[in-house]
């Protein structure tokens, strides 16, 4: 019996060794060396000051601005910590909404968000993309459609007071398409697009 | 769905099957003890490795003492998981400051990581410390993935052996599945993924002022290490809550395409390393056709289930189509970089094969799209399956398969030339009946007790599916969810725990009965009533028993949730 169960006792023990801490810290020691925007979180800075990932989205509120997909992230209630409160892109606490599709309370809040949309872009010029009324998986998802830009276009051409054709280029060479062209869906990078536009038109102070 | 969409699935199949017969042809090699190009570095490392831990790895086991020894060395790692966990407040690499994991929690997340289950009643970026990541799921993730490599190897030497006392050594299987296919393969898989985007660091959380002048605090970690074997290993337990729909935990399509692909490539290799341990690979040829065309069906009917979006949501005059500018369809839940098709392709991929992991929410899938993954796993995760694991289970249903035939032209059925008995079948049996016995159970046991009910996100059939699909994820030993059930609490914690030691255990020591059993036997050559188990009728036959077996079984209980939600939605009703 002992010369069964001993065997078991060293291996689990040396396996914690050499994967559990061999393995990772050497990955993390040639990973850091090869790749180091990469693996420290492909952090942007701008002015010496970090203001997000590249990775990961952030929320968007003025008009000026482009705005990303909902997010259902939540934070701790600061009135209780052991409630939590809708802290949209907390990039400490991902998750998606897992509403059900045919709950009431989600239709209902869809519509909402509806209403909202249409009210912010009176401009608008195609319908509502399903992007831009779904929460994503991670609560944290960095892009929206070309679709879900050009709906927002007018809005934010009015408010940078540029016209919307020069916007459009400018957008245009920003929109990734599928990777190697086939792999995966077009997409617009909302954080990388706006620092664009806060260097393009700058705000009015 | 689209062409687009289309092409990316069967790139996927060309890409897997492609790395998937070399795999195979070298995981043969290994597992018969033969030279490899990689014994030269990993030759000396691995028999270093017996030295210490007191090994004997010429000295071979009967089929008890090779269960015995996957026993003990699973509970002895379970063992060092839960203590990890409870006292990784005193432990280093913790800048995030994580407190003591609760003792119901810390238990149902070691029996998940040992039972390479990695269901998940926590998220990681907010409970869990680097070193516990490291030394525990990291660890358990390689650990758990060997075992049940090694088992699937002492099944395949039962009918590749004759008149044989034992069945191998599992520490050396093991031990080699680790050395000489997982890390090799981790690690080229790390590389790629950080290249990709993927963290990979101890910092600690990155503060940012986001361009409104808000704070957010960025989650970071030893991302990549954990990432590449969770998926290698057909794990699925995510570094972080969101799993691979986060984008730090699946940044670009190209790692969604390596993430699908490295949860398929070596279940799928294993069984062409099958077709040569056993000298016909004719026989696993037919058993990889049946697999990829119930994985493909999954696939399909699921991406045709999202793309048709939701037809309330439709009706507000939302913008549903898939185009070249935008994913259209359900995207609840989803990621713009995937779209439809990548999601609904991971969510088969991942339940097919047992890993669990997602790169979109289940739970707000569309009826009929949520349903795809529930039976994918009903079926006994048996369409490639867990690592090792998979294929298994899936020489069970063959047993099964070759005894209702044999029932039918009224011969006593035999497979790979070993007469299939009572005790091979019973113990056959046995394995598919603990299946629907612990969903099923456990589910009629949350459905009427007040603790399970209080757990439930959703109204209506829904939240029947939120529990059905936590147990049949965690019997199945698969760990992805329908996220809304709170499964942290005392009732959920200690009864998906019990259904996962059940569905992985209950599993591997009737499996370790018949390699035994088997391996004594004498090897009947074919005659001309054996019925033949490579061509297209033995498929068919084969899909048709998993099918009846599947369907019969839980065709009820799905008509209570996914399918009556389907046609509520449909005819305008909500819950």
């Amino acid at each position: 019996m002992i010369k069964q169960i001993l065997p078991a006792i060293l291996l689990t023990l040396l396996l914690t060794v050499l994967l559990g801490l061999g393995y990772p810290l050497a990955m993390t020691g040639i990973a850091g060396t090869l790749f180091p925007t990469q693996a420290h979180g492909s952090l942007i800075e701008r002015n010496g000051r970090v203001v997000g990932s590249a990775l990961i989205g952030q929320g968007f509120d003025r008009p000026d601005y482009f705005h990303p997909r909902p997010s259902a992230t939540t934070g701790a209630d600061p009135a209780d910590a052991t409630k939590t409160v809708p802290a949209p892109y907390n990039a400490s606490n991902s998750m998606g909404s897992n509403a059900s599709p045919s709950s009431k309370a989600y239709i209902e809040a869809t519509q909402a968000l509806v209403d909202q949309l249409k009210a912010e872009n009176p401009d608008a010029r195609i319908p509502v993309p399903v992007d831009l009324v779904t929460a994503s998986g991670s609560g944290l998802d960095p892009h929206i459609s070309p679709a879900a830009v050009e709906y927002q276009l007018p809005r934010v051409a009015k408010a940078r007071h540029v016209a919307e054709a020069e916007l459009r280029a400018l957008v245009a060479g920003h929109t990734e398409g599928r990777v190697l062209g086939i792999l995966g869906e077009a997409r617009i990078n909302v954080l990388k697009l706006n620092v664009v536009l806060d260097e393009r038109w700058p705000r009015a102070k | 769905m689209n062409a687009a969409g289309i092409l990316q699935i069967v790139i996927f199949f060309a890409v897997v099957t492609a790395g998937a017969i070399p795999l195979g042809a070298y995981m043969a090699r290994v597992y018969t003890g033969e030279k490899t190009w990689l014994d030269p570095v990993l030759g000396p490392i691995e028999r270093l490795v017996y030295k210490i831990c007191l090994i004997k790895p010429d000295q071979e086991q009967h089929w008890t003492v090779y269960a015995f020894s996957a026993l003990v060395f699973s509970v002895i790692g379970l063992l060092l998981m839960y203590a990890v966990m409870r006292l990784q407040a005193l432990l280093p690499l913790n800048p995030a400051e994580m407190a003591a994991v609760a003792p119901d929690l810390a238990f149902n997340t070691a029996v998940s990581f040992t039972t390479n289950t990695n269901w998940q009643n926590y998220g990681g970026e907010s409970t869990m410390a680097y070193l516990t990541q490291m030394l525990g799921m990291t660890v358990k993730n390689f650990t758990s993935a060997a075992t049940g490599m090694a088992v699937l190897v002492a099944l395949v030497r039962g009918f590749a052996r004759k008149q044989a006392k034992t069945v191998g050594n599992f520490y050396v299987d093991s031990i080699r599945s680790i050395l000489y296919v997982l890390l090799p393969l981790a690690v080229v898989v790390t590389l790629a993924l950080v290249w990709q985007g993927m963290p990979q660091n101890l910092d600690a959380y990155a503060e940012a002022t986001t361009l409104e002048g808000a704070r957010q605090v960025i989650a970071q970690g030893p991302v990549a290490s954990q990432v590449a074997i969770k998926h290698l290993g057909t794990n699925g337990g995510g570094f972080f809550n969101a799993n691979s729909a986060h984008p730090f935990e699946n940044p670009t399509a190209l790692t969604n395409l390596i993430e699908m692909a490295g949860q398929l490539l070596i279940s799928a290799g294993l069984v062409f390393a099958f077709g040569r341990m056993i000298g016909d690979r004719k026989q696993a040829r037919a058993l990889y056709i049946a697999m990829a065309l119930m994985l493909a069906t999954g696939i399909g009917f699921a991406y045709w289930a999202e793309a048709g979006g939701n037809p309330r949501v439709q009706a507000m005059g939302v913008d549903i189509a898939s185009t070249d500018t935008a994913p259209g369809g359900n995207m609840e839940g989803k990621e713009v970089r995937f779209g439809i098709a990548n999601s609904a392709m991971f969510a088969a991929v991942t339940t097919g094969t047992s890993t669990g992991a997602v790169n979109s929410m289940h739970d707000s899938f569309m009826p009929l799209g949520g349903m795809v993954p529930m039976v994918n796993m009903m079926l006994g995760e048996v369409i490639f399956g867990g690592v090792g694991a998979g294929l298994h289970g899936m020489i069970v249903f063959v047993i099964v398969a070759v005894f209702i035939a044999g029932l039918m032209v009224g011969r006593t059925p035999e497979y790979l030339g070993k007469k299939m008995e009572a005790r091979e079948v019973k113990l056959a049996v046995l394995c598919i009946l603990i299946f629907p016995l612990s969903i099923l159970g456990f589910g009629a046991l949350a459905m009427v007790l007040p603790v399970g009910l209080a757990s439930i996100a959703a109204p209506g059939p829904h939240g029947l599916s939120e529990v059905l699909y936590a147990y049949t994820s965690a019997t199945g030993n698969n760990g992805s969810a329908f996220g809304g059930l709170s499964g942290n609490t005392l009732f959920y914690n200690t009864t998906l725990a019990a259904a996962m030691l059940i569905g992985r255990f209950l599993i591997i020591v009737p499996t370790l009965a018949i390699a035994g059993s088997l391996a004594a036997k004498r090897i009947v050559p074919p005659s001309a009533g054996t019925f033949p188990t490579h061509g297209s009728l033995f498929i068919g036959l084969l899909i048709a028993v998993i099918v009846v077996i599947g369907g019969l079984t839980f065709f009820p209980v799905l008509a209570l949730g996914p399918i009556v939600e389907h046609f509520a939605l449909t005819a305008g009703t909500l819950f």
